[in-house]
């Protein structure tokens, strides 16, 4: 995208766009804690001065590192320090503020706002991604989900077809390992996937296991048993997701265990990468400048599934058949993952009732299609599409800088994982940090480093999340993921 | 009283004594608030994470609940679901684990039967009974681990950061510095260059050797490639990065090493240096028999400062790891970190009080046993 089209899309937006209530915030100051920029954080602050200049409300962007920021909000909140108004983060996170008591519930202010367009927010992130226990708490500003992206030049070159299956992928990558995919001269690599501890490696995990785990929809889940709330981890299902895992590094970069999500696209971008996941950002990043060695040359699809799934009676793998798998494709079990569930905002209970008012009309303001519509097709704002027009319509990508042809693939992949039936959502529930960014982090970094087996791995998972359950209250815990699968007694 | 009595006698006894008994009294008069200050600073934290080390901690709407759980943080950490973390995986010990285990058995028993027939104070018993209990409890966690094939925990990784990291500072740190006394040319100009990393913040000294350490896309990426190690992992291979840490935290701490020992070297008299090669010593007789006596004190001094530093590493391996692969590079003070990330923060208070255990035996213990008794000698 050049940089007049980004500025006609801003100018345009700030014409068309407006604050959810045309109120006068002079004096108001809006606290904001996020993650540090350009991603997420840098289009806060753009989009702020804008709405300081219709409303007179002042926004302030602060930010920690991503790892401490679930932390830092938290105890700023519990402890009654409440210097933070808003917090942007990960949907999942909010379950465990909501269950503090220490959210302001939305609802209310959804329904004075005649500029937000609800209906036009895609159905899971409006009834999953800001919802909890039914009540809106958390607005949108970004969609995630993992997808698959592939070279599709050198796919068609190949004569290969993008993976189905994660045999497939390992087919494919290893076909194309080795060979110079960007013309530097170089061998390149068949397949990236983050690897590193502390980082994102666990969202990928759940990317590959919930191919192999959830067969039954959404409501099923794959992190626990509905029934018992006891772990659903120490099976065949995920000690395969393990190995698969382990085994794309054969034909990944070197130090790919050190790798985190930047890292990997950065490789990406110049080009020496042939298969990858990732979230929707490689598709504005590949017609960024810094991609152009893969500008109009990438294809995504569906996440890979798998023709085996898992007998939750027994533990162990089976063939996928009618009654297994009900929504299995050709006898493939697809259960696109959405992995970390998209930045939202979440506004402090406890701040002033002005100070709560301004930030949900800003919130509102980002959220808004005449905003986010241009948001979400530049790669370095981090947002990805959640709402119908931005799926649904291909002019502000084409707009954007993609072709037609890339456009429609790109959103056709987002739209096959969104509307899946059996899509799998991401942990919501108190502790979901513990579980899978502590716990199921460090096991896999362990199984990945050789430390210990698939099988040991998910047996010390399985332990360390009873004990979580059991300090957090099994029955509170079961209500709560119960809730977040939208299953409801 | 009568007319004509002298009367100043009396008075003048009474300022005397008070005038001596301020004499007496006023060094702790003075220090007495600093020590106050210290107590109340050092104390009331001490105590407030022994009661966080025993508690279970969640955050609620405006407040937090505690609740008291005794010494369950520091049973799981030593002997629960995490001890695998904390201390190591034990799966038996190998040939080799026993050989080791026995022979560290048998030197403290050598030790401490050789103390017992000596002169025996309860203090010194006391102080013995941590040191040896320590140096058997590493001992067998090392046989049992390292020795038998077995991953061990932060509780390893810190240890073989503390020793091989300040080992080879100390002695490369020494070595400058005894090159740099010496009337050598440009000797200034190494001096400075020396001394530049430790004004370096640890977290830029991470970063860097992450980045100069990247065969894929780093700035030397052409220099591995060419080496023929482009496809060699360092963060891959568990001591490959152990190793990698040790040495991005010796190019930092070294200077730190080299310009006390400079000033130690220094200011060795001169005279007994030259009365020595008048009478035809050779260097190392020189080095061995003058020089590093009279810098000893300080060596020890400076290696004591820099153990209890290294003890706390943190910075390293957090940027050029985050602790990986697996917990391979993890250290105690990142373990804690981590805990405390993640709002667990009664493990993150156990973790570092077993930190300050280990710290505390391990100092007190050199200096009392190695320091003092080479200065008392």
């Amino acid at each position: 995208m050049t940089k007049s089209t980004i500025g006609l899309g801003i100018v345009s937006a700030l014409a068309l766009a407006a604050p959810a209530s045309a109120q006068d915030y002079s004096g108001v100051t809006v606290e904001i804690l996020t993650r540090p920029g350009p991603v997420i954080a840098q289009r806060l602050v753009e989009r702020g001065e804008e709405f300081t200049a219709m409303t007179g409300a002042e926004i302030r962007v602060n930010e920690v590192p991503f790892a401490e920021l679930f932390q830092k909000i938290l105890t700023d909140w519990a402890t009654g320090t409440n210097s933070i108004d808003v917090g942007v983060f990960a949907s999942g996170w909010a379950t465990e503020l909501v269950d503090a008591g220490l959210v302001e519930p939305l609802d209310g202010y959804i329904a004075n706002d005649d500029k937000i367009d609800i209906d036009d927010i895609a159905p899971y992130f409006r009834e999953y991604n800001q919802k909890i226990g039914g009540e809106t708490y958390l607005i949108t500003v970004d969609g995630d989900f993992q997808m698959l992206y592939y070279r599709r030049d050198i796919l068609d070159e190949m004569g290969l077809e993008p993976p189905r299956t994660w045999d497939e992928y390992m087919t494919v990558a290893g076909a194309m390992h080795g060979k110079d995919l960007n013309g530097d001269g170089e061998a390149d690599f068949g397949s990236c996937i983050f690897k590193k501890r502390n980082a994102q490696s666990y969202f990928a995990m759940g990317s590959i296991a919930a191919g192999f785990v959830q067969t039954k929809g959404t409501g099923e889940g794959i992190f626990f048993h509905n029934d018992t709330m006891k772990p659903k981890v120490d099976n065949e299902a995920w000690q395969e997701a393990f190995r698969v895992y382990k085994a794309t590094g054969e034909f990944g970069p070197p130090d790919e265990l050190n790798h985190d999500i930047g890292d990997t696209r950065g490789l990406v971008q110049s080009g020496r990468c042939g298969l990858a996941i990732d979230w929707g950002d490689i598709g504005p990043l590949s017609i960024d400048p810094s991609g152009a060695a893969i500008k109009d040359k990438m294809g995504a699809v569906i996440m890979p599934g798998s023709p085996m799934a898992l007998n939750v009676d027994t533990g162990k793998l089976e063939q996928c058949n009618a009654t297994l798998c009900p929504h299995a494709i050709d006898g493939i079990n697809y259960a696109p993952f959405a992995a970390f569930g998209g930045w939202a905002g979440a506004i402090n209970k406890n701040s002033d009732a002005e100070v709560k008012q301004a930030a949900y009309d800003f919130l509102s303001y980002v959220n808004q299609a005449a905003q986010s519509n241009v948001d979400v097709t530049i790669g370095w704002t981090g947002y990805n599409p959640y709402r119908n027009s931005q799926l649904e319509n291909t002019e502000n990508w084409i707009k954007a800088g993609f072709s037609p042809e890339f456009a429609e693939n790109y959103l056709g992949a987002i739209k096959d994982s969104l509307n899946h039936p059996n899509m799998a959502s991401d942990l919501k529930i108190p502790g979901a940090q513990q579980y899978t960014g502590v716990v199921l982090d460090r096991e896999l970094a362990r199984f990945l480093a050789g430390e210990i087996t698939a099988e040991q791995a998910t047996k010390n998972i399985e332990e360390a999340w009873e004990e979580i359950t059991e300090d957090f209250g099994r029955e509170s815990q079961m209500t709560i993921y119960n809730l977040s699968l939208g299953i409801t007694n | 009283m009568r007319p004509g009595t002298p009367r100043a006698a009396p008075s003048i006894g009474a300022r005397e004594r008070l005038s001596d008994w301020i004499d007496r009294h006023s060094a702790q008069v003075f220090i007495w608030p600093a020590v106050i200050m210290i107590l109340v600073f050092s104390i009331f934290p001490l105590v407030a994470s022994l009661i966080m080390a025993m508690s279970r901690i969640r955050f609620r709407g405006g407040t937090y609940k505690v609740r008291f759980v005794w010494f369950q943080n520091f049973e799981k950490q030593l002997f629960g679901s995490e001890q695998f973390h904390f201390l190591g995986t034990f799966n038996g010990l190998g040939l080799l684990g026993w050989a080791i285990g026995l022979a560290v058995t048998l030197l403290i028993a050598w030790l401490a039967i050789r103390y017992l027939r000596g002169r025996v104070t309860a203090v010194g018993l006391v102080g013995r009974l941590f040191t040896w209990g320590l140096s058997l409890g590493l001992g067998w966690l090392f046989a049992a681990t390292l020795f038998s094939g077995h991953p061990f925990g932060t509780l390893g990784t810190t240890l073989f950061y503390v020793f091989v990291g300040c080992g080879l500072q100390f002695v490369i740190g020494l070595a400058l510095a005894f090159l740099c006394s010496l009337p050598i040319r440009g000797r200034t100009f190494f001096r400075v260059v020396f001394f530049i990393p430790l004004m370096i913040t640890p977290i830029g000294v991470g970063y860097a050797f992450r980045m100069m350490a990247d065969t894929t896309k780093g700035p030397f990426s052409p220099v591995w490639q060419w080496a023929g190690l482009g496809d060699f992992a360092w963060a891959a291979d568990a001591w490959a990065a152990r190793f990698f840490i040790v040495i991005g935290d010796s190019w930092q701490w070294i200077p730190f090493i080299f310009v006390v020992m400079l000033a130690a070297l220094e200011s060795v008299p001169r005279d007994y240096v030259e009365a020595a090669q008048v009478d035809g010593a050779t260097s190392w007789e020189i080095f061995k028999d003058i020089t590093w006596p009279q810098v000893l004190p300080v060596a020890a001094t400076v290696l004591l400062i820099r153990v209890i530093e290294a003890f706390k590493i943190v910075d390293l391996p957090n940027i050029m790891t985050a602790g990986g692969p697996g917990i391979a590079t993890e250290s105690m003070t990142l373990h804690a970190l981590f805990a405390w990330r993640s709002l667990d923060l009664g493990q993150s208070a156990a973790v570092a009080y077993l930190l300050l255990f280990v710290t505390v035996v391990t100092c007190v213990s050199f200096f009392n046993l190695v320091v003092l008794r080479r200065v008392r000698a």
